[in-house]
Parts: structure tokens; sequence; C-alpha cells
């Protein structure tokens, strides 16, 4: 521990030789790059950079590949276009193009995972049959954009083994491109093929990460939206033995509540009824086997908070303009054991159909979208006709 | 107090009107009608067909003309994380360059629109590209990267899980945008050379797709900002409120601004004319019954034009508000009308047609037509003698000839 003072007494002491042992002419404008703050702090001091660095010839290429890990999203995109920009003048120019090093860069899994994509699309316009060739190998690549063209190709095979009849055959390949899919739309469209082609079962939560299992309570008051600012006891303390009074209605307490549903929702409308302007929570614990970095990623079109170790994540106040799966993440560090998550959704007045719905979903993964599964998952329950009731009438 | 404005902001503005650029979402003043645009195309068929290039994403907004540039916007991949700003030679059509973005905001719109839904923007010099997903960047016209914003990672909770689709507006020495929506909603105005804020200023918590439009009064610009509570005008290059008009006014078709006068889609259509420094605008007329569905209003001389979800092309007295006649077009409509000085009318439906209106006569008449095979939900941009309009798949230039 002693060594890194020394070092950094040593990098001081010949700091007036920095220039000269500064052989690269890409280091300093990079550097400039990466500073780029919030509200465009450091936006003049990026331009003068990239317009060093894109008046660099092709041999910039991979150190500003380079140079993504680590760097903030805007960082990130000032660096894309400089990597293009040279690039596609090169390639115009017929000059040569470090298409080894480009190639070397995106097969190493340690480098940054947008940044190997972008790499694999320079790749492919100097080399196409040998980037094509690559992508079978990419099925559990930790970079999504190189794993989707893998499950891709697979996705397409399989098709075409049923299409000849050869059920093994799709069967093995199907499986194999759900195992690689992170991404919902392919998931959706291979789940599709082995249930109805080849009458599997495939449990869409497990591979999503989705927690099923909760406990909710509820319905506490959201008249006017005021619900979304107020705070309940559940915000307070989790207690789930506790039971809570509310003006002019019944006492509240917490119930078990599983989710069977593919895409994990939380419906509060199956246990409380089709309620309108109400507030319900929802908490659940997740054990980890390790400390790690993760997201929680959500999914709710109602207004909602959620908590995280006791910790407020991120809330949005915003009704009925649509939900996905993935919609939003939250990054979170894991700790190994116990840890917990609370949900508030909030139901609004609006009486339309599609306002209906008063739910969320949510799973735990790494970045990258694999699941992280709780040590203690239970299994996903079965499932049971969906029941959906139109809200009439308000707590 | 009334704005003081710049011979700079006068300059920029001028520019939309005196070399005939498209600089923007309905070109001059945000409003549809370029009376800089002496000669249209006239005709939509084969014979005026130029050229179409090829797109790599969709996209809602509009193309803008920059001197003997078209730029056009576009998202691709199955998020829409990828943002294109394409730049392509107005003479023939072939890509000069473009520049890729990956989107740091949310992606998520209803699947009608897309990423891509603003209108870019020019002051003549640069382009300002925003996208539903909070991105905006700046790029000279050569596409060098002037700056780069993310506004979703300065304000997180400005978004709109449906897609926004306001364009932003260059007036004077500041980029005016609205990122206006349920949750965190504000407008602001950036500084066209840094991107830093000028101003900030929060706006009505409630959904719009709105765009903004340019009045003029007196050598001075007040940017009309709607809503759903109604307009505001503000001084553009501080953000400093001139007016307020309350009663409320349409969240997806924008008003028209001639001059000192606005036209808004608020309680059906009504009209307004500023009045003398720190004095309300007065209201001229209110008409209930013309509601205006999705395209926005159009002012072309003493007429207006509003097309309702029906697809009919109503013709309203300046003057007065009185209905002068309508006629049924082929719609649905996404898109908006526009218009240069010859008067006749420019529309794209969303499956494709594309229709020119004289409406000269006692009625209007459709005097051309042409189907192309594409989803369109964008307006057109006009240049001297000719059209450009973006599909799903293609940009399209017509030319007179």
């Amino acid at each position: 521990m002693r060594l890194l003072p020394s070092l950094s007494l040593s990098v001081f002491f010949f700091l007036p030789l920095a220039p000269l042992l500064r052989a690269e002419p890409w280091t300093e404008p990079l550097a400039q790059l990466r500073q780029v703050g919030p509200e465009g702090a450091g936006n003049t001091e990026a331009a003068a950079a990239w317009n060093e660095l894109t008046a660099l010839g092709s041999e910039v290429i991979v150190p500003v590949l380079t140079a993504m890990e680590g760097a903030g999203p805007l960082s990130r995109n000032w660096m894309r276009t400089a990597v293009e920009t040279v690039f596609e003048r090169e390639l115009k120019a017929k000059t040569d193009l470090p298409s080894e090093a480009i190639k070397a860069f995106l097969l190493d899994r340690e480098n940054e995972p947008n940044a190997r994509r972008l790499a694999f699309d320079l790749f492919s316009q100097v080399a196409p049959e040998e980037a094509a060739a690559l992508v079978p190998g990419m099925i559990n690549d930790p970079s999504p954009g190189l794993r989707r063209d893998a499950v891709a190709k697979l996705l397409a095979e399989g098709k075409a083994q049923l299409e000849a009849n050869e059920k093994e055959k799709s069967l093995a390949t199907l499986k194999a491109a759900l195992d690689g899919a992170r991404d919902a739309d392919q998931i959706d469209a291979v789940t599709k093929l082995l249930r109805e082609k080849l009458e599997q079962k495939v449990d869409l939560p497990k591979h999503f990460g989705f927690l099923s299992h909760w406990h909710l309570i509820g319905p506490f008051d959201n008249t006017d939206r005021a619900g979304f600012e107020r705070v309940y006891s559940p915000e307070t303390e989790i207690n789930l033995s506790a039971e809570y009074e509310r003006k002019e209605a019944k006492p509240v307490k917490w119930q078990e509540y599983a989710t069977p549903d593919d895409y994990g929702k939380v419906d509060f409308n199956t246990p409380y009824g089709p309620l309108k302007q109400v507030t319900g929570y929802a908490y659940t614990e997740f054990n980890a086997a390790e400390s790690r970095d993760a997201e929680i990623r959500l999914g709710c079109k109602n207004a909602w908070k959620v908590w995280f170790n006791g910790e407020f994540l991120f809330g949005r106040d915003e009704y009925h303009r649509g939900q996905r799966i993935d919609q939003y993440s939250l990054p979170v560090k894991l700790k190994q054991g116990k840890n917990t998550i609370l949900v508030k959704a909030c139901q609004n007045e609006q009486e339309q159909d599609w306002t209906a719905q008063w739910e969320f979903q949510l799973r735990v993964c790494d970045a990258t979208g694999t699941a992280i599964l709780a040590t203690d998952r239970k299994p996903t329950p079965e499932k049971v006709a969906p029941v959906r009731r139109r809200p009439v009438k308000s707590e | 107090m009334r704005p003081l404005f710049t011979l700079l902001s006068f300059c920029f503005l001028s520019l939309s009107t005196t070399r005939a650029d498209w600089l923007n979402f309905r070109g001059p003043q945000g409003s549809g009608y370029a009376p800089g645009i002496t000669k249209t195309v006239g005709e939509l068929s084969e014979k005026t067909l130029a050229w179409k290039a090829a797109l790599p994403g969709r996209g809602l907004g509009s193309p803008i003309v920059v001197g003997d540039k078209v730029f056009v916007t576009a998202a691709s991949g199955p998020e829409q994380q990828q943002l294109h700003v394409l730049c392509f030679s107005a003479a023939d059509g072939s890509p000069l360059w473009e520049r890729r973005f990956w989107a740091t905001g949310r992606t998520m719109s209803h699947s009608k629109t897309c990423v891509a839904a603003p209108t870019p923007a020019s002051d003549g010099e640069r382009i300002y590209a925003l996208y539903s997903s909070n991105d905006l960047v700046c790029l000279d016209l050569e596409g060098r990267v002037v700056w780069i914003r993310g506004l979703t990672l300065d304000y997180p909770n400005a978004s709109n899980s449906l897609g926004m689709a306001a364009s932003p507006l260059v007036v004077g020495d500041t980029l005016v945008a609205q990122i206006e929506n349920d949750s965190e909603s504000f407008a602001a105005g950036f500084d066209l050379l840094t991107g830093v804020n000028k101003w900030k200023l929060d706006r009505p918590k409630s959904a719009n797709w709105t765009s903004p439009t340019v009045l003029e009064k007196d050598g001075e610009f007040i940017v009309a900002l709607q809503s759903s509570e109604g307009v505001q005008g503000l001084v553009p290059a501080t953000g400093s409120s001139v007016f307020k008009l309350a009663g409320g006014a349409a969240t997806m078709p924008s008003g028209a601004a001639v001059g000192d006068e606005l036209y808004t889609p608020s309680n059906g259509l009504t009209a307004v004319k500023l009045g003398a420094s720190g004095a309300e605008p007065a209201k001229l007329w209110n008409q209930s019954n013309q509601r205006p569905g999705t395209a926005s209003v159009l002012v072309v001389g003493e007429k207006i034009f509003l097309i309702n979800n029906a697809g009919v092309l109503t013709c309203v007295e300046r003057k007065t508000g009185t209905e002068l006649w309508g006629i049924r077009l082929e719609g649905p409509f996404s898109g908006s009308p526009v218009a240069g000085a010859d008067g006749k009318l420019y529309i794209f439906g969303e499956t494709g047609i594309g229709q020119v209106i004289d409406p000269g006569g006692e009625k209007g008449v459709i005097t051309s037509r042409i189907e192309l095979g594409e989803t369109i939900l964008s307006t057109p941009a006009l240049d001297e003698g000719s059209l450009f309009i973006r599909s799903d798949g293609h940009l399209w230039k017509f030319s007179a000839k």
C-alpha cells in the first residue's frame, strides 16, 4: 500500500518530462472528452478535442475505442462520432485500416460492450465474411449488442429446422437461442416457437429474473394524486404483521401475493378489486449469493416509487402513458444475503378502459440484462386463467 | 417589460425568409408558410419526383433545408437506441455525411411514433437535433460535433412513455426547446455555441407534443409556447414571460403565428393580437366549432386552413374566423400542411398519399396527388421550386420542371 504514494511522488518529480513521455497525440483530446459533465459542462473543450482527434489518421481508432471503458454516456458519444468520422473518411480514401487491431478489440470481452459492438460494425465493413463467421461464437457474449446477432442467427436456424420438420435439431437450436437471448423481443419469439411448435415449458419469469412473490398492502388514499407524495406507514417501517388504521375505512394489513404472469406483473387489482385514486405497496426480500453490482428493472404505467434496502431509489409521477419490460433501470449494489425491495404504486382517477391497470413488474439482473436469481428463489406459481375487472368505483 | 432584441437575433431569424431556407419544423416562424419561396413545386407526380434516398431508420421529424444541403434525423435498432443525423445533397440526394449517437435517455414510445419525432433546427450554420430520448446534439454543416447534451441525464424524470415530439427552434441566438411531459416538465433556451442552459423554465406537468412558434412585433421576437394550460409568450434569450393566455390549448396541433397575430387551437380556434408593451394580447375572435385534429394550423394571406381528424380541410376567414369552405382530403394525417408564396397547400397523409390543394377559388381543389407507398407521419419542407418529404424508409424530393 505504500507503493502508491511513492509512485505519485515519482510522477510529480518527473512532471516536466511528461510532454516528452506523452508520445500519443490522442491522449490529451481523449482526456478532454472524458471530462464532459452535466448541463453542457466541457462542451467547448470537447469540441476542440474532437477536431484534434478527427484530424488524425486511422491509428486513432483503437485508442478511442479503448478510451470508452469507464467513460460516461456523453463522453462515449463524442468518442463514437470521432471513431466513425475517421473510419469512414479513411475507408473512402482506401487507406490501410487497422482491421486486425479492431478485430482483436472486439474479441476482447473485457472491453466496453458498446465499443465492442461498434468495433464489430467497423470490422464488418472491411471484412464482412470474417465478421459474419464470428457471430455464432457470440451467443454468450457480455455485450448485448453482439449477443443479439448470435441469437438472431440461431432463431433463424431453429425456424428453418422446424419448417424442415427436424424437431429435435430445432429444439436444441431454439433452447440455445433462449439461453443466449436477453432482449425481450427475441425471448418472446423463441418462447412462442418452443411452446407452440415444440410443446415445451418455458419458465419466463425465471429466465428474466422477475420477482414473483411479494407481500402487498393497501389501498391507501390517492385522491387528487396526493398519495404519491404522502408518506404512509410502509415507507417508515416494514412490519409484515402490522395493521394500519385508515380514515372512514377498514384497517389494512399485509397479505402474500404470488404472480404467475410470464412477465412478472404484480396486479393490485387482483386482491383489492378495480379501485381508483388509491395507493398500494409491495414488499419482497432478495437473498443474493454475493455482494455485486446489479440493476433493478421496472415496468409500470402508474406513478411509482422504489426503495432498496431502505434507501429511496427513484420515483415517477406519470400515469397511463405506457408500460413495458425494463422501462426503467435502477443501478443497485446487492449485498450478500438479505436485500429488501419496496415498491409503491399509485392509481389515479382516470376511468377509460386503458387506465384499468394498477400494476408493476420488477426484475433483478446485471447490466447486460442477464437474470440474477435469489439463492432462495421460489418456483414460479402455476398459471390460472387471467381475470381482468374494469375499475368501477373509488375507495 | 417588453424584450429588447439584438441585431444578431434579427439576422438569424431573417435568414429563414430571405434565403428561403427551411430551418425547422414548419419553416419560417414555425408556422408552415414561407412567403420567401416564390415558386413551389406545383405538382406531385412521377414527373416531378427528382430523387429518393434510403434512410436507416424511422422518424416523424421533417427534413430541413440549409443552402444546398438537406438534413433529417432517424432512429434505429430494436429499442431505437441508435440515433442518426443525416446530410444529403439537395441537388441529387447523394449522402454527404451521417453521424450516429447512442441514446442516453429513455427510448420507449408508442409504436406509431418514434424517438426521431422532433424535427431538427438550424441557424444556417449549425444543426440542432433533438430526440424523444432527450438527446440534443449540435453539429456544424460539415458534420463536426459542436456540442452534446443528454437532458435525461441532467433531468431524469423529464420523459413521456408515449414519446415526445416537440421540435426545437432557433430564435435569435437561442435554441428553444419544449421538454414537456407529466412529470419533470420544462422548456429551456440553449446557447447555440456551447449547449449550456441560458434559461430553464418549469412548464405544466402535462404531456405536450406541440412545438414553439415565433411572433414578431416592432422588430422584436417572442416565442410562443402552447400547452394544455394555454399559451405563454417568452423572450427567447432570457425565458422571461411576456404574456400568458389562459383557457387551455391543444397538446398536439400547434398554432400559427403571423407577425403579431397568433392563431391557436384553443377552445376551438382562437385568434389574438399582441398589444402594446406590457399589455396582454387582445382576443380577435374565437370559433369553438373549428377544431384541428393532429395537423397544425396554417395561415396563408387572409385564409386559415385546418384539418380535422376526419381528414376534412376547412378554410376559415382570417379576419373573422368564419368558415369559407371545406373539402375532404385523403387522410388520416399526422403531418401538417405547408405553403409558399403562391398559396398552394402541400400535405401528406399517413398512408403515403401526397396532395396539392389550390385554395384560390370558391372552394379548394385537389390539383394533384401521388401515392408513395410508405407510411408518412411527417410534414414537408419547402425550398425554391422543390419539396422534401420523409417517409418511414426514404427521403423524397420533388422539383418543378
